[in-house]
Order: C-alpha cells, then structure tokens, then sequence
C-alpha cells in the first residue's frame, strides 16, 4: 500500500435506515453484492420519522462527514404517513443546515424501498463520493471530541 | 452495567471469509460490559444457539449480542434462543455484518474493521437496553374479506368452515368477481359459472358467512385482533327482504341505455338490474345516474310493476359498524386501459377486443349469445389475430414492467375453442414467448398448436390498421424467419395486461398495508409469508398480491384463510413491546405528539403527578400500547423529549452514533 | 394607562378576575418588568409605557395553574403567542381575561444606547395615550426626549424601535375579551431581508457569521426563558433524554446544536415575537433562525403565521402527498 493511499481522506458516515423499506433495500444490496464503500455505517431505525434533528447534530458532533437518512418513498410507509413527516422536518432541518454554512450535500434524504438494492448501493456510492469531495467536516464537529 | 456476550458468526464462509471474525472476538472483548465473546460456524444453528443459551446461564448474562446476518434473518431466532435461556429476549441485539458488511467489501482489512464499528454500536445499544414485556390484547373472532370474487368467496369459506363468523364486503351487486365474466377455463376446458354458481349458492347459504354486496370499506380503525370497521351500504333502492327476484322490474324499465358493466359495455343494461342472471344475491339495485326516476322525478314504473313492493326510492346508505379479529383483502384486478396502445386501433375498430370481451363473447349469455361474430356488422369472422403482451413486460411507462401470467394460457384457449367450434376459421397468435408453467400447461398449449392447428408467431404486432371494407390488416414481424407479416384479419383479440383493482389503493392506505410501484399489496415476506401483509392481521388473496389464475387463486385464498383462522383461534394476543412511552414529569400535555400518530394511538388525561414534591394535575400524553406500532413519529414532535420509543430510544440510538463516529 | 388601572380595578372588584398580569415599573425609567398584581393597591406600581414590550402570555402558563381569572394585558403581537399556547392546551383560555391593549411600537433601552445616548434618567414621550385614533400615523414621527446624567438629549421614536417593531404584524388582536387604546401598524421593513441576505452570502460567509455570533453565546438560557413557545415543563438540553450538555463552550459545537434545535423545536410554533433576541445580554439576532424557518415554511409549504387562531394544524405536523423533498435546498 502506498503512503498516499494511507492517507487518503476516509469519511465516516451515518446512515438512518427504516426497518421496512430502506434496512431491507441495504440487505438486498448485499445479498446481491452490490458493494459500496465501508465508511458508511447503518443505524437501524423503526421508521425514517424516528429520526430526531438531535441524532443528525450529534453525529456531526461526534465527527460524522455526512448523515443520510433512507425510507420508504412516500405513499409507502409501512407506518402510512412516517416519512411525510420525516420530509418536512429534513428539508426545513437541512435547510437551516444550510444556512449557517454547513456545506453543500453532507445530509440527505433518500427513499430507497425494499426492492431498490441497486439504488441503496448506487446512493451510498454518490454519497460517499459527494463526501470524499467536501473532505473533512470541520464546521459542526465538537473538537472537544475528537481524539 | 450490563454482562454483555458477543457472539460472532462465521456463517460459513459468507462472513469469514471477508471478516476476521476472530479479530473481532478479541478487539469485542475490550468493550465496556463485554464479558464474553466467541465465534463460531453457524450461530443460528441448533449448536449455535445451544453457545448463546449455555453463555447466558454459565456467565450470567444481561445482554447479548450476536453479529451475524440481517436482524431482519434472524433477530426472531436468537431472540427465543435467549428467552429459553431466562434473557429477556429485548436484551439481544444483532450486529449486520453479514449483508451491510462481508458480503458487499472486498477488503479484509476494511470489513474486519466496519465489523468491529458495527458490534460496538450493537453493544453500546445492549448497554442501554432494558427487558421488554409484551402486553396481551384480545381477539375478535370475526373475519372480514374484502372482495366477493372467487378469491374472497374461497377465503370466507374456509374460515367459516371451521366456525368463525365472516363478512365479505363487494362493491358490485353481486359476488362472483371476474371469474362469473368467464366462459371456460383452461387447462380443463370446463364452464366457469359451473364451477362458480355452486360457490356462490354454498357461501350465500352458509350460516356463518354474511355477504354486503353494493357495499365498501369506508373506514379501518384498530389493530391485528381488534379491527373497527365501517362499511358503507349503499343504497340499492330495493328492499332486499321483500324483494322476489322476479325480474319484471328489469323488463319493464324505461332506460335500457347505460353499458352494461358485466358484459364490457358490449351490450346495454337497465337502469335497474342485475348484472348477470345468477348473481348473488339475485336482487337487482337501481343505478341512480340511469334512472328516470332519480333524475327527472317521473317515471316508477318499476315500483308499479313490482308485485312485492320492494321498490324504495327513499333508501339512504347505511353505515354498518363491526368489529373484526382478521381482515383478508382480495380485491382482485382488471384490465388495464388501452388508451396508451392505439397502433392496435382498440379504440378505432368495434372488432378489436379485450380477452375478456371476447370471453363475453364466446359465452351463451352474452351480448351475442355465445355466437362468434364481430361486433361492427354481426359477421362471422374467417381470420382472427390474438396480440400477445399487450401492456404486459414492457420496458416502457405506457404499460406494466410485470407478466400478467393469465395470458398465455386463455390465449390457447380461447384458439382452442374457436378452431374447435368453427374449424373454418383461422387462428394466428403473436407472442414474444409462451409462458406455460402449471399442471397441464404445457400439454395444453401443445395441444392447441399440434391438434387444432393454431399458428404461433414469434414475435410482436407494430399495427393494426382498420381497411375501408371494415376488415382489419395486421402487421407483424416473425422474428424466428425473421420476416415481416402483413395479415387482413376479420377480428384482433388483446390481451391486455391486468392490473390490480383501482380500489386497492384506498383500502390500502385504511389498513396501513403497503404496495408497490405496481399497486399490488406487499406480502410480508415474498417467499416466506406471501399470504400476510406486513400489517399484522392482514392478509392477501388473489391477484391484489400479484397476477395469478384460478387454480393459484383458490390456493392462495385457502392460504390466506388458514393464517386468518390461526390468528382467530387465539384467544389473546400478544404486543410489540417496543412503543411509545412518555415520561409525566416531562410532558407539556401539548398535543403534538397525538396529531403525528397515525394510530390514534394517544390520548390525553388529566392526572395527578408527584413532580419533586409538587403535587398537581396535569394534562399528560397516554399511549394505548395496543395500538401503537411504534413507528416513533411522536418522539420527534414532542419537543421536551417526553416521548421516548421502547427498543429504539433516543439514549439507545445516541449511544450507537457515538460508538459509530468514536 | 389610567384607563387600564381603571378597567383592572373595576374587574377586581365585581369578582371577574382574581389578579392581574401586566407590567411594573422597573428600577429605571426603561425597564419596566412583567408582575402580577394581585389587589386593587397593588396596582399602583401598574405601568403600561413604550418600554413595555415584554409579550405576557408566557406566565399565563403559571397563571392556569393558579386558582381563578387572571386578567392579562396583550399587545397585538402577543395575542398570537397567546392562541398558540392555548392551542397547545399550555393556557386555559377559561381562566384567562384577556384585554387587548393598545400599541403603536415599542422601545429598545438598547437601541437608545446604541444611539450614543448613556446614563437615563428619565424619558419622555415614550407615554402610552398620546397617539390615539386619527393620531396614530403620527407614531413613528415623535420623538424623545430624553434626560441624562449628561443633559438632555433626543431621538426619534422610530429609531429607538425594537426590531420587530419594524417588521409589525399589524395591529389586529387576534384574540381578547376587550380591547382599551388604539393601535397602527408600524411596519416599515421586510422581516425576511436579514434572513435573505444571508442566504445570498457564501457557505464560507454564512459559516464565520454564525459562528462569530454564537460564540458570544454563554448559554444563559435567557431566550429560551423568556420564549413563549419554549414552554416545556423541563428543557430537552436539561433532562439526561438525549445525553445533551448544558453548559455552555466557546467556539464549540453546542451552542450551535442547542440554537438549532431550540429553533427547530418551536419551529412552525414560532410567532415571531422576536423576545428571544429582545432579552439576550450578548445581542445575538437570534430571530435570524426563527424567521429562517418561518420563511422556508412560507417557501415550501405556503404561507403560515403561528398563532393566528388556536386551531390550525401546525406546518410540521401536517403534510401534503407532494411536499418538496428535503434535497430541493440548493446548497453552494
């Protein structure tokens, strides 16, 4: 392995998966290899409204480079009306994100449903690559965290 | 602190091969709590579990976790392995290294290491999870179907064979579905209302069976067990107890103009009718935007005319209210709009036609009483074109991407019976290919082109181009002579894609059960529980699920049937544990949490709280946990974090980013 | 404000209420502070000027809790987060009497410094009264006079405005049992135009002002204190819910996460009262994330105004099948 290879810029990024949807598009992604970076870690959640602002901040907080929250798309909430809430609540979070200068693309918002391993795959992969580009988040991280 | 165990997985090579699992034994065992880690081949094997359970107990364990495979695999299993241990089955988590890990990296190094990020997230949740105790709730025995067709009829049988109550609910006036618009069936050849009519009598007459024709669900509240659900009787404007069916009503009835929807708007039907001669219940219904009576006031010849007085122009819709155990939907389908395909000239020529036209066609109580002949000049036809895949797995957003299924087989039929019946008159079916897996399938379609004759083509029609002498010129590739066709045909028959009823969307949303892009109802598992939706105490029959002919239908509403009993012949229930709880000294009593919950799941009470020795009464959220799903909406809306979500709490999910970006 | 002691007595006396929330003089001619006032005498120290800025409806929360009718004076832009709190069932509208009082602007001690203007000793002109009925458009154009340990000096009225004077909803009470005095409108800016100014700035810019802002933060708590719709019993950053950390740290994440989430918690529940940056000892503008998302809400969702009855379903509580999706922000 060459230095620059080592020191490449590895992102850490937290992905919100719903139980029903987006969890099991990420399981189809693998069972059919659909590979896509290790930076991505996926925190299991019953449904993308469980999503609190306060678990995007602290991910940030703690040093993440890029959220991504995934869901059912909507009208097929296994909840009914879930992600409707959870697409006000992210675009107007983002938004304000946005507005105190976090930078372009480090959150987003994807609906992936159960069948759309190749979408989950082909996301994280642009996600990751969005993140790669805009290097390390050093606008919202905590330095009292890193270590 | 919690005993934690950590139990990696090998699963064969499928994780070992890419994760050092013994890494990540060793770098677990380092983690706050941990007290125990080991590996092995199969963890959800019987000796697998036997490692979990004998951890449990010889080291006193609090808290498990297991990397492996998807929760979504396996969670249930090492759940109950740890249960039998004395675990409380909540305080098992599983770590995916499997399908979000090994099998979708390549480096070794770098997967051992996402598999590590991922145990310790798992662990640092099991550190902060708690036992859970599934609540009871009680069971309805009563069953509701959704859909009177052959499918729903089968369904309600057998739950009321084995002595459950049974509504069925069908919007049309009559139960029967699509399969009493049928003539013959295929690979038997044999009458459909033969096979049907008895069906219809036997679940008519069945004591434990209540048919609402003319009816729809209208409003679904409650949950797996103790559904609450308004039904919309609409009103038929004839008495159904008094009514004889004589039929003298539909005889003597003024307006004779609206198409009639049994036969495919091919021929005309009353304002008041019946829409085929065995319906069930055989008591015809006025339809309102037809009748003289309702739109002009003058007129009631039918109410003169009838013997029984049965006729009620003043009838008003009923709403009935029930309770149900199980609800089963079999909403069927039908045939998609040919707007999209007019290189076919559906819409331009009388004498190109649907399948199930032609079915009407061919049946002797059809518009032409059973006699083959085009619709445009009553001509008996010489040359007939079948068009295979018409809006069937097409690559394009006119049609559907799905195979219909039905196709290939009522296509050789119906060329059966005609060269059968009129031997003069040739047959020519274009497809792209022939789908004939089944029971006597394959020998069917063999016996179509080997005995009778039928000339199969390979290959797809571009036009369909009406002549100035009404006969139809077909144009078609043969792609195995890789030759263009040109055919002057006296009929062209469609087989035009089926689609899930248009109603499924609305009965859907009431009952919180998913569907795909396609607006098929989503099976809980496409190979495990394809008869159960994934909303608990729903379940599928028939084509809402996915394309399907009679004989899979009969089979899947029998399925369906047998899982709704299993759920009646429960006396209790018992709940998801992981719902919504809130913390009194934390709520505001301000609402917004009950106006997210699409459950109706909170409620609000005034109760008195020791808040640090102060004593009031307070406004506070109440979640009914019987009717919570735990979807966890409300824990975002309640600003004071008040609302928290049992198995997925914000400590526990804080606790896994943390362990995550550490 | 006679008036106003008059009517206070008067429902005292026939048994309507059994106190009265308003303001009393402060220990300066500037600050007079909210009080309840519970007999007729105590209503000496009743005092109802330019300075009384400070919404009430927020201690009606206490007063719900308390035995009987309390009687509370509300400016029109109170009476929004007044509907708010009633539609959240924080206020009992049953134990409330609510007279609307007249308004025509209100004062900001700060801006009064901010003029050069030092060591108040007295203040004239800023008399509730004078700018009545045909008067009112005259409101903007008084000017004060004001008395120092340095001489007199003078300002005009509109100067010393508090911001959301500016940007006034409109003198419309939205909800009240009477009102006493005339009010206008003094509306004479876009209350977006920070907000988009900002917005036109680069991600870079935005970030440096935001930081250089809430890094002056020490985490007083004065704005949430002071908000009427950061009303819970017990603040999220003070329970061990989310494990979140209360203190405050210079130049550090918190500050950030705890501003953003107490905006986004009373996100489309804000009225606009614009108290938040009104109380704050550093002077941070932190309305500019309020009305951030009251504009993203006007944006994507249409037009709403927290408040403006006690009914209507809240922008983050409600939803269309075809909302914008959260990528529909351009970012740079």
């Amino acid at each position: 392995m060459s230095i620059e290879a080592k020191e490449e810029f590895r992102p850490k990024i937290v992905a919100f998966c719903c139980n029903w949807c987006s969890y099991a598009g990420a399981d189809l992604a693998g069972s059919s290899r659909l590979g896509y970076p290790a930076d991505v870690k996926i925190i299991r959640v019953p449904c993308s409204c469980r999503v609190n602002p306060m678990f995007v901040l602290r991910a940030f907080e703690k040093g993440a480079d890029g959220v991504i929250l995934c869901g059912c798309h909507p009208g097929d909430c296994h909840y009914s009306t879930g992600n409707y809430y959870t697409r006000r609540r992210m675009a107007l979070l983002f938004s304000m994100l946005d507005y105190i200068g976090v930078e372009n693309g480090r959150t987003r918002v994807e609906w992936v449903s159960a069948a759309e391993g190749v979408k989950f795959s082909a996301t994280m992969n642009e996600f990751v690559e969005k993140i790669r580009s805009l290097g390390e988040n050093v606008r919202l991280e905590d330095l009292r965290c890193k270590n | 602190m919690q005993r934690i165990g950590v139990f990696v997985c090998h699963c064969g090579s499928n994780i070992a091969a890419t994760v050092d699992v013994e890494k990540v034994v060793e770098l677990v065992r380092m983690e706050p709590g941990v007290v125990h880690a080991e590996d092995y081949q199969y963890m959800c094997s019987e000796a697998g579990q036997a490692k979990i359970q004998a951890a449990i107990r010889e080291k006193g364990l609090t808290g498990v976790v297991v990397c492996s495979c998807s929760p979504r695999m396996h969670e249930a299993t090492f759940r109950k392995a740890a249960d039998r241990a004395g675990l409380n089955p909540y305080m098992v988590e599983i770590a995916n290294i499997r399908e979000h890990c090994s099998w979708i990296h390549k480096d070794r190094e770098e997967a051992t290491k996402k598999a590590l990020i991922l145990a310790r997230a798992a662990i640092a949740k099991v550190n902060l999870n708690a036992p859970l105790k599934p609540g009871e709730s009680r069971v309805t025995k009563r069953a509701l179907v959704i859909g009177g067709g052959i499918a729903g009829i089968q369904t309600a049988l057998d739950i009321a064979d084995a002595g459950y109550e049974v509504d069925i609910v069908e919007k049309t006036p009559s139960i029967g579905g699509r399969m009493s618009q049928l003539d013959k069936t295929f690979p038997t050849l044999d009458c459909s209302a033969c096979i049907l009519t008895p069906k219809m009598v036997e679940a008519n007459a069945h004591e434990k069976i209540h048919i609402y024709t003319y009816s729809e669900v209208e409003k679904v509240s409650g949950f797996v067990g103790d559904f609450t659900v308004d039904i919309r009787k609409k009103a038929r404007s004839v008495d159904m107890d008094k009514c004889t069916g004589c039929g003298v009503c539909q005889e003597k009835c003024p307006s004779k103009k609206t198409p009639s929807e049994f036969n495919r708007g091919l021929n005309n039907r009353s304002a008041i009718y019946t829409p085929f001669a065995q319906a069930i219940p055989n008591v015809p219904v006025i339809d309102r935007e037809a009748c003289i009576k309702f739109q002009t006031g003058k007129c009631g010849l039918c109410a003169k005319v009838c013997q029984a007085g049965a006729i009620d122009y003043e009838q008003k819709d009923e709403i009935i209210t029930q309770k149900y155990g199980a609800i089963v939907v079999a909403t069927g389908f039908d045939v998609i709009k040919l707007d999209a395909y007019d290189e076919y000239a559906y819409s331009q020529s009388k004498d190109v036609i649907t399948s199930l036209e032609l079915e009407r066609i061919m049946n002797a109580a059809g518009p032409t009483k059973g006699h083959l002949e085009r619709l445009s000049d009553g001509r008996a036809p010489k040359e007939m074109v079948f068009i295979q895949c018409v809006g069937s797995r097409c690559a394009d957003q006119r049609g559907k991407s799905y195979c219909s299924k039905i196709c290939c087989m009522y296509t050789a039929k119906h060329a059966m019976l005609i060269r059968d019946k009129y031997p003069d008159v040739n047959v020519t079916v274009f497809y792209i290919d022939v789908r004939t897996p089944g029971k006597n399938f394959d020998e069917f379609y063999r016996r179509a082109v080997e005995e009778y004759g039928v000339n199969y083509i390979k290959g797809q029609v571009g036009k369909v181009m009406p002549q100035p002498d009404g006969r139809l010129l077909v144009q078609g590739a043969d792609l195995l002579d890789n030759k263009q066709i040109l055919i002057e045909a006296d009929m062209v028959v469609l087989a035009a894609a089926i689609e899930p009823d248009p109603s499924v969307r609305g009965i859907a949303t009431m009952l919180t059960a998913s569907i795909d892009t396609n607006n098929f109802l989503t099976e809980a598992h496409p190979k495990l529980r394809p008869v159960e939706s994934p909303t608990a105490g729903v379940f599928l029959s028939g084509v809402c699920q996915g394309p399907k002919d009679i004989p899979e239908t009969v089979a899947q509403a029998g399925a369906a049937a047998v899982k709704a009993i299993g759920l009646l012949a429960k006396d209790k229930l018992t709940t998801n544990p992981c719902t919504a709880h809130s913390d009194e000294l934390l709520c505001n009593g301000c609402s917004t949490c009950a106006n997210v919950c699409p459950y109706g799941a909170i409620t609000y009470e005034d109760r008195q709280v020791n808040d640090h020795g102060i004593r009031e009464v307070r406004r506070l959220a109440v979640v009914n946990n019987a009717l919570c799903q735990g979807c966890g909406a409300c824990t975002v809306a309640c600003p004071s974090g008040a609302m928290d979500l049992q198995g997925f709490s914000n400590r526990q999910i804080i606790a896994e980013v943390d362990a995550i970006c550490r | 404000m006679q008036e106003l002691i008059n009517r206070a007595k008067e429902l005292l006396a026939d048994g309507t209420v059994v106190r009265v929330l308003g303001w009393k003089k402060g220990d300066m001619p500037y600050n007079p502070e909210p009080a309840f006032f519970e007999s007729a005498d105590a209503l000496e120290d009743f005092v109802y000027d330019g300075f009384c800025g400070a919404n009430l409806s927020k201690f009606m929360i206490e007063a719900s809790g308390k035995e009987g009718r309390t009687l509370v004076f509300l400016k029109p832009c109170d009476t929004y987060s007044m509907n708010q709190l009633i539609k959240e069932h924080r206020v009992d509208r049953e134990k409330t009497y609510i007279i609307g009082v007249g308004c025509t602007g209100k004062l900001s001690a700060e801006k009064i410094h901010a003029l050069g203007i030092r060591a108040i000793e007295a203040v004239s002109g800023a008399e509730v009264g004078m700018f009545t009925g045909e008067n009112e458009a005259l409101a903007a154009e008084k000017t004060l006079t004001i008395q120092t340990l340095y001489g007199e000096k003078t300002c005009s009225y509109k100067d010393a405005m508090l911001e959301r004077c500016h940007v006034c909803k409109g003198k419309e009470h939205k909800i009240f049992d009477e009102i006493i005095g005339a009010s206008a409108d003094t509306k004479d800016g876009d209350r977006f135009a920070q907000v988009e100014q900002i917005e036109a700035m680069s991600p870079a810019e935005r970030f440096a002002f935001f930081q250089a802002e809430l890094s002056k933060c020490i985490r007083c708590n004065a704005c949430r204190n002071v908000c009427p719709a950061c009303s819970c019993r017990k603040c999220v950053f003070d329970s061990n819910k989310f494990d979140s950390a209360q203190k405050a740290n210079a130049d550090s994440f918190e500050e950030k996460m705890f501003h953003i989430i107490r905006a986004f918690h009373v996100a489309g529940r804000c009225t606009d009262c614009g108290e938040c940056s009104r109380v704050c000892p550093q002077g941070i503008p932190l309305h500019l994330f309020n009305r951030k998302f009251i504009k993203d809400i006007d944006d994507f969702y249409g037009e709403f105004q927290a408040g403006e009855d006690a009914e209507t379903v809240g922008p983050l509580t409600s939803f269309t099948f075809d909302d914008v999706e959260p990528g529909v922000v351009e970012r740079g």
